[in-house]
């Protein structure tokens, strides 16, 4: 059939500096030009790993609750939390604690929550930044009204929050994207591509091209990134929140990746993916990147290597411990908090819990 | 004082909210220009502004979202949801996170939001307009579960859900918006809303209901009066936190108890209720308690709706079947 026009066209621009060998395609960005903020990147991708690694093994031994991997994803996390400025808001999934850590997260505060404590909810140093969210792509909402606040307060900030690409399956994230789109709100969407929701491989989770494209519909730019990549990660969202702060409205920002490890610890992926396909992901992941440009470029030594490790490792052993001497929380704080003050109804519960009394009203009790 | 309906003094209450603090704010679907479709929200976008008195797109959950952001980011955004029928997308935000962020962080965010919705039959609406789905928000901790039975129940209640740091279903009877006035002023006086109202005393039954059903109770007890029973009418008003002691004390007193509401039988709210007077009221109990409800079927559209909905002849049958014993 003959068309008058095309009505409209898009693009789905993508970025990488540095390939999987550790090369540059192209000059550094502006942001990460520099010996120290490199060196930033790559420390905090591999102190993302070895949180990682030690809270699998915390959940192994059963001191940790089910806990669910960053592995092979540490430059988005850490890419996405360097772009950032510590007043911004952070509004995670779940699997973003490379970038909880770099914004002042601490290990502690983290093996809380995975290890059940609701006290791993409250982050002393980024007091502003939400808490984990488990409930797949409910949390992009948020991000929309935590923007409108700030565009209402008129504020030189912005909101970043990370989704899956499961996620983008999901009614809600695209009412947020078309929020942030109809009210030009100061919000970024960063989707941690990695390739897998459980057992739900991407082609079946879309037929879309590119889950960038998406913001599209919402009327906004979208683009996709070397997820594996952290200098790119760090540019391409260092630019959204550049525009974001300066009333230029969203961005949707697929960085593309690959989950290296289960889904959680409960999960055993072998049932669904096969181990050649995690192989060959694993020649790009993201520190052995930087890793190898930082040694080619001569700014970084075995010795420096082994003096990184060495100071992580004994970091994350001392949260280790640290976070295991927290007492088990009172138990009357499940009702404390509930409300902003207990109604009498639950007063009673709590008395009945806590005292072993009955919950009957007294007369009938007592008869 | 002026006669006032309950729309209005929704509308008042408000806009009271909205000058008496920055915070609140109001968005829905066709609340600004429109003044919402029931014009609860009318003339608040000329006062405080569309910033303020926001137009959103047709978005029920991502409505639910914005408002938890905006409500743990500081402000207390009032929702309007068009109808009850269209709240379900909604419940997931309530459920999984307005409700939960006081506790999960331990007292560090808050989240107090309200969503108001228009709810209940009686008004001859299409499909999906006449819903009754109280009781599946007052199974939800931490949320409060409020629905006023006049005018002036509707302004204090609603002022009190404002000023409080809870999330608030405020469920609004839509055949209640304009069939009573009240005299009443733009006074600024809350009403507690942990409490229920004794809004009738009596010595033999005890008849509990809220919302729409608040009104024919009340007809009820006027009515078998003359013929010499002597019902106490009980507004719940908020359904959650309950306040059982007051219907307790009632049934205490009375030795009868009859439960009327609008949504169907089965999990519903009144079976609550007879829990709670079962518990707190035993050995005071003179007849077995009755239910007078909505039917376990689908709430029938408008040529059927009088059939399903609870009114004087059907709670009066109850109070006769109670005062057979004795």
């Amino acid at each position: 059939m003959e068309t008058d026009r095309i009505a409209a066209r898009f693009e789905v621009p993508d970025t990488r500096y540095l390939d999987p060998t550790g090369r540059l395609v192209r000059p550094l960005p502006a942001g990460s030009q520099g010996k120290a903020t490199l060196l930033a990147l790559y420390s905090a991708m591999v102190r993302a790993r070895s949180f990682d690694a030690k809270a699998g093994s915390l959940q192994r031994t059963g001191r940790l609750g089910t806990y669910a991997s960053s592995l092979g994803q540490e430059a988005v996390a850490v890419g996405t939390a360097s772009a950032m400025r510590q007043d911004d808001i952070f509004i995670p999934s779940f699997r973003e604690h490379g970038a909880q850590l770099w914004r002042g997260a601490t290990p502690v505060e983290l093996l809380l929550y995975w290890g059940g404590d609701e006290r791993g909810n409250v982050f002393a140093n980024t007091p502003f930044d939400f808490p984990n969210c488990v409930p797949v792509g409910s949390q992009v909402p948020h991000a929309a009204g935590v923007a409108l606040a700030i565009q209402l307060r008129k504020e030189p900030r912005a909101v970043v929050c990370c989704l899956g690409d499961g996620a983008t399956s999901k009614g809600d994230v695209y009412e947020a994207m078309n929020f942030a789109g109809v009210w030009k709100l100061p919000v970024i969407f960063v989707i941690c591509n990695n390739q897998w929701a459980i057992s739900v491989p991407l082609h079946r989770q879309t037929a879309t091209q590119t889950l960038a494209q998406k913001s599209i519909a919402a009327g906004i730019p979208g683009e996709q990134v070397d997820g594996n990549d952290v200098i790119a990660v760090r540019a391409v969202v260092g630019a959204a929140l550049e525009q974001a702060r300066t009333g230029q409205g969203a961005h949707v920002i697929e960085a593309m990746t690959y989950r290296l490890g289960d889904h959680t610890t409960s999960d055993d992926a072998s049932r669904y993916r096969d181990d050649a396909d995690v192989t060959q992901h694993w020649q790009a992941e993201p520190i052995k990147r930087l890793h190898q440009y930082l040694t080619d470029a001569g700014l970084w030594s075995r010795s420096d290597e082994d003096a990184l490790l060495h100071q992580i490792n004994a970091e994350i052993d001392a949260a280790a411990e640290a976070y295991l001497a927290v007492p088990r929380p009172d138990p009357s704080t499940i009702f404390d908090f509930t409300y902003a003050e207990l109604p009498a109804d639950l007063l009673a519960q709590k008395h009945a819990a806590l005292d072993g009394a009955s919950s009957l009203p007294e007369r009938e009790a007592a008869e | 004082m002026t006669e006032t309906t309950m729309v209005q003094a929704i509308n008042m209450a408000l806009a009271r909210a909205m000058a008496e603090d920055d915070r609140v704010l109001v968005l829905g679907e066709d609340v600004g220009i429109d003044g919402g479709v029931f014009r609860a929200t009318d003339g608040l976008i000329k006062r405080f502004g569309a910033d303020r008195v926001r137009d959103t797109p047709l978005s029920e959950a991502g409505i639910g979202g914005i408002a938890v952001g905006l409500a743990v980011a500081g402000f207390k955004p009032v929702a309007e949801i068009q109808f009850t029928g269209f709240i379900y997308p909604v419940i997931d935000q309530i459920i999984n996170h307005a409700t939960r962020f006081r506790t999960r962080t331990r007292g560090h965010a808050t989240c107090p939001m309200i969503v108001r919705a228009p709810c209940g039959g009686g008004i001859h609406a299409p499909e999906h307009h006449s819903e009754s789905p109280e009781a599946m928000f007052a199974h939800i901790p931490g949320l409060r579960v409020i629905i006023p039975s006049s005018p002036r129940r509707a302004y204090g209640l609603l002022l009190a859900a404002i000023r409080g740091d809870d999330p608030v279903v405020f469920m609004e009877p839509a055949r209640l918006y304009r069939s009573t006035r009240e005299q009443m002023t733009d006074d600024g006086e809350a009403l507690p809303v942990d409490r229920c109202f004794v809004l009738h005393e009596g010595r033999d039954v005890t008849l509990v209901a809220w919302g729409a059903m608040v009104p024919e109770a009340l007809k009820t007890a006027s009515a078998w009066e003359a013929k010499g029973v002597s019902a106490e009418v009980i507004d719940v008003a908020t359904l959650k936190p309950l306040d059982s002691e007051t219907i307790v004390n009632s049934v205490r007193k009375t030795g009868r108890c009859i439960v009327v509401h609008e949504a169907p039988l089965t999990g519903g709210f009144g079976g609550e209720i007879v829990a709670r007077v079962v518990e707190g009221a035993f050995t005071s109990l003179l007849a077995p308690i009755e239910r007078v409800t909505g039917f376990d079927t689908v709430m029938p559209l408008p040529r059927l709706e009088e059939f399903y909905l609870p009114n004087v002849s059907r709670i009066g049958s109850a109070v006769d079947r109670a005062m057979a014993y004795s």
